[in-house]
């Protein structure tokens, strides 16, 4: 029996297992971010309205996290890449 | 003191004296000491767009100004790492480039008034807040302790409170900041 490695692509078991799932992307509670400037971002960088925004920003605040966009990886990428340049504390993950 | 910013015809517009213009000065002007401009690239990667970064910054404000972009228990360290690779370069630039435009609007030669249109005060806004970041990261801040500063009792020593107090400081012109900016927002409405 050979004992050579077997070269095995890296297996993208994530998108395999369940590739229609969409991805989403969450921002987290953070102590310095103000409360006023994070629904101001989410009116600027998604176009929601004021009301939409606040509800957002104060499940950030009281739940610790909200997912504020969902989509494909590439569109959460950039979602996340431009909260980042807020200063927001974003991240993307495939929705379950 | 200044009042903070308010909207000027379509743009805001802020009046500050010496001391906080110094003040926002040298605070901008450690966010370009702590952001790094990006190493040189080799030609391959200049032409494919990745920069060097794949791993999470080990200095704690770095750390929270350039996060990890994936989350969940089951996330692959290596997109984390891609993603920094495709996105950090730019980030950083950004943050740069934001921080000397705080900069560089400043008033020349002790106070007086920054107006700012909507690009500039977009930026102000971004640096702002990447100092305040920088700032609360480094002296720890936590909501709780902050909430007990502010209600008067001695939690801090005596430097602490000077970094507290210029943190608040920051705080105020930034929000501000949003506020005017919003009021701007409704009246283009």
């Amino acid at each position: 029996m050979s004992t050579a490695p077997v070269e095995l692509e890296r297996p993208e078991t994530e998108e395999d297992a369940a590739p229609d799932l969409p991805w989403v992307t969450i921002v987290w509670n953070d102590p310095v971010n103000l409360m006023s400037y994070v629904t101001y971002v989410f009116q600027t960088v998604f176009g929601y309205p004021k009301s939409t925004a606040h509800k957002l920003m104060l499940d950030v605040h009281y739940k610790g996290r909200a997912v504020v966009s969902s989509g494909s990886r590439e569109e959460m990428e950039r979602d996340v890449a431009t909260l980042h340049e807020y200063g927001l504390w974003a991240t993307l993950q495939q929705d379950k | 003191m200044t009042r903070g910013f308010r909207a000027v015809g379509g743009g805001v517009a802020v009046d500050l004296d010496a001391d906080e213009t110094e003040i926002l000065r040298a605070m901008a002007g450690l966010v370009l000491e702590l952001v790094e401009e990006p190493p040189e690239k080799g030609e391959f990667e200049r032409i494919v767009g990745i920069g060097a970064s794949t791993e999470t910054p080990e200095d704690p404000v770095l750390a929270r100004l350039f996060p990890d972009a994936y989350s969940g228990g089951d996330a692959d360290p290596s997109s984390s790492a891609d993603f920094r690779r495709f996105t950090e370069d730019g980030l950083r630039l950004n943050k740069r480039a934001n921080a000397r435009s705080l900069i560089e609007e400043l008033p020349a030669g002790g106070g007086g008034r920054v107006e700012l249109d909507s690009g500039g005060a977009h930026a102000w806004l971004k640096s702002l807040n990447d100092v305040r970041l920088a700032l609360g990261t480094r002296l720890g801040i936590d909501e709780e302790a902050h909430h007990a500063y502010l209600r008067g009792e001695d939690v801090a020593p005596e430097s602490e409170a000077a970094a507290l107090h210029l943190y608040d400081w920051l705080g105020m012109l930034q929000e501000s900041l949003v506020e005017a900016l919003s009021d701007v927002r409704r009246e283009g409405e």
